[in-house]
């Protein structure tokens, strides 16, 4: 598909780098899903949706950094929404959330919600200033917040909150975050694998499953296709967590 | 039911259905699913010298029959390669290894360092510069690329040439003088698209390479063309989604085929075309020899 051609219509700061951007078109994603997210002249990055019309983007580079100089009334190029959202399943479901990675778990809840189940949230920050979407998460239900300096919450990593929560519980849990925390997460509680879901990140390229700079090993599995939600049991038999790719296809450490 | 399996491009093939190179063909545990797809061999993605990230997005775009992308080749150099070819080869099909550089010297450097079943060399991709189409257009360079590869490896080497170009018979013939076991034809067509709503061409790079059904038709006369005036084998490639474009390929004269572009459809494809070719060559009892070049004996 080309691009689609889009306006930002809105433009909300939610913490220090992280800005939500409203589009003018519902491209009718599922949670999970991305698109990819053309800025002119400068690159197309993939990008989580934090709502069925908004992304939620924390400035890491070259291209966001473009991105948050645009404002309401600038236009993008938009291809989506590609890859394999989250399936909501059973009555009773727990968000894990990390950093901006809890963006597209609100969006994930708000849908849950709608649909009568139990929400419960646990997310994770590195400090009160960073916090994002508490008023979403606790629209939905119970939420548990930590912060890695203790400045708002429980003091810790985002596992630290997991003591306060059986996870017998849920019957599906939802996780999306930095990649040592999710693995910090998934690796606590390997017997909850088969039913956590987890939205991942890998070098995207083509974003249409045949380049190849996004796979994992040991099975080859095309995140931007296949993914990039993945259930944490077949996660914790890869290469998830240990190492990951980069632009040029060399191994490299997970960082976050 | 007939075999399938051959001997082409100093290679044992189980069958002649294969990899094409820039697809998923990254890592060995990718290389590793398309050979358990039914993949009768696997080329890799392209690896140079030095490390390259390839260029800013977007890298692909969807058009009419076809897709047009520009990745820049990035690769992780081949000093970070060997581990993804041996992953690879540990699959039991052939890995040929794909590679890129500005000079002689440079590919011969590659075809030194790395163990491969045999080398590819890209003397063809239309979106880089200094590489492929722009050393891969001149029959001198490709022959001179060519030879000092042979002299550097003990493997087969296949060398995959540029449709753009006035002659490509004069590419493949310098391919064969400089002891080329195989050329393969074709790599994609320079192209370009522009969004419309502001002016911009929308690959990063500007201007890209078109693969897909809509070159299909020329990779069959550049394929006839080949193959029939060469002595070494021709592999074709270019636009193949399905038994039917294989057949067609194999009777413009190739001895095996690759797959690339067809990948979106899933790795369900190489099973897909190697089924429907058996059934096919069943049907007409017929062996793949009957077929290869059937069209140069098919006179008006």
């Amino acid at each position: 598909m080309r691009p689609v051609s889009s306006i930002i219509e809105e433009v909300r700061s939610e913490a220090r780098l992280i800005r939500t951007f409203r589009l003018d078109r519902d491209l009718d994603p599922k949670p999970g899903q991305y698109l990819m997210l053309w800025i002119r002249g400068v690159d197309e990055i993939p990008m989580s949706f934090s709502g069925p019309d908004s992304i939620t983007v924390q400035s890491v580079g070259q291209a966001t950094e473009a991105l948050f100089k645009m404002g309401a009334g600038s236009s993008v190029g938009l291809r989506g929404p590609l890859g394999n959202g989250f399936t909501l399943k059973g009555e009773r479901i727990l968000l894990i959330g990390g950093g901006v990675g809890s963006a597209p778990l609100a969006f994930l809840g708000e849908k849950a919600r709608s649909k009568g189940l139990t929400v419960t949230s646990l997310l994770g920050f590195r400090s009160k200033e960073d916090i994002i979407f508490q008023e979403r998460f606790e629209a939905l239900g119970q939420v548990l917040i930590t912060t890695d300096d203790g400045s708002y919450g429980i003091a810790g990593r985002a596992s630290a909150g997991l003591k306060e929560l059986s996870l017998f519980d849920f019957d599906q849990i939802y996780i999306c975050g930095p990649e040592m925390m999710m693995w910090d997460v998934i690796s606590r509680t390997r017997e909850h694998g088969a039913k956590t879901q987890a939205c991942i990140n890998r070098y995207f390229k083509c974003a249409a499953g045949i380049c190849g700079s996004c796979c994992l090993d040991p099975d080859g599995t095309r995140v931007c296709l296949e993914g990039p939600v993945i259930t944490a049991d077949r996660l914790l038999e890869s290469e998830f967590g240990r190492y990951r790719r980069g632009p040029t296809g060399e191994k490299g450490p997970c960082r976050g | 039911m007939p075999s399938l399996s051959i001997h082409a491009g100093g290679l044992d093939l189980a069958n002649p259905v294969l990899l094409a190179a820039g697809i998923l063909g990254t890592t060995g545990a990718s290389l590793c699913r398309a050979a358990r797809a039914g993949a009768g061999g696997v080329v890799t993605k392209s690896v140079g010298s030095t490390p390259r990230e390839g260029h800013p997005g977007p890298c692909i775009v969807a058009v009419q029959g076809g897709l047009l992308n520009a990745m820049g080749l990035p690769n992780p150099s081949y000093r970070h390669f060997q581990e993804e070819i041996d992953a690879g080869r540990r699959s039991g099909v052939p890995v040929i290894a794909s590679i890129f550089g500005s000079s002689p010297a440079e590919f011969a450097q590659i075809a030194r360092a790395l163990q491969a079943d045999a080398f590819e060399l890209n003397l063809s991709c239309p979106h880089a510069e200094k590489y492929g189409s722009e050393l891969g257009r001149y029959p001198d360079m490709v022959e001179s690329v060519t030879g000092a590869v042979k002299a550097a490896a003990d493997v087969p080497v296949w060398v995959k040439l540029t449709p753009n170009t006035a002659d490509i018979l004069e590419l493949g013939l310098a391919a064969q003088r400089a002891g080329a076991s195989a050329v393969v034809a074709i790599n994609t067509l320079k192209a370009m698209a522009i969004d419309i709503e502001t002016g911009y061409p929308i690959l990063g790079n500007r201007f890209g390479g078109l693969s897909g059904p809509a070159i299909k038709p020329v990779a069959v006369r550049s394929v006839y063309d080949l193959a029939s005036q060469l002595e070494i084998p021709v592999i074709g490639v270019g636009g193949i989604s399905s038994w039917e474009d294989a057949v067609e390929m194999i009777m413009a004269g190739a001895k095996a085929v690759q797959v690339g572009t067809a990948l979106q459809e899933g790795y369900g494809i190489f099973e897909k075309i190697a089924l429907g070719l058996q059934n096919y060559l069943e049907r007409k009892s017929m062996t793949l020899e009957d077929l290869c070049g059937l069209a140069w004996r098919m006179q008006h």
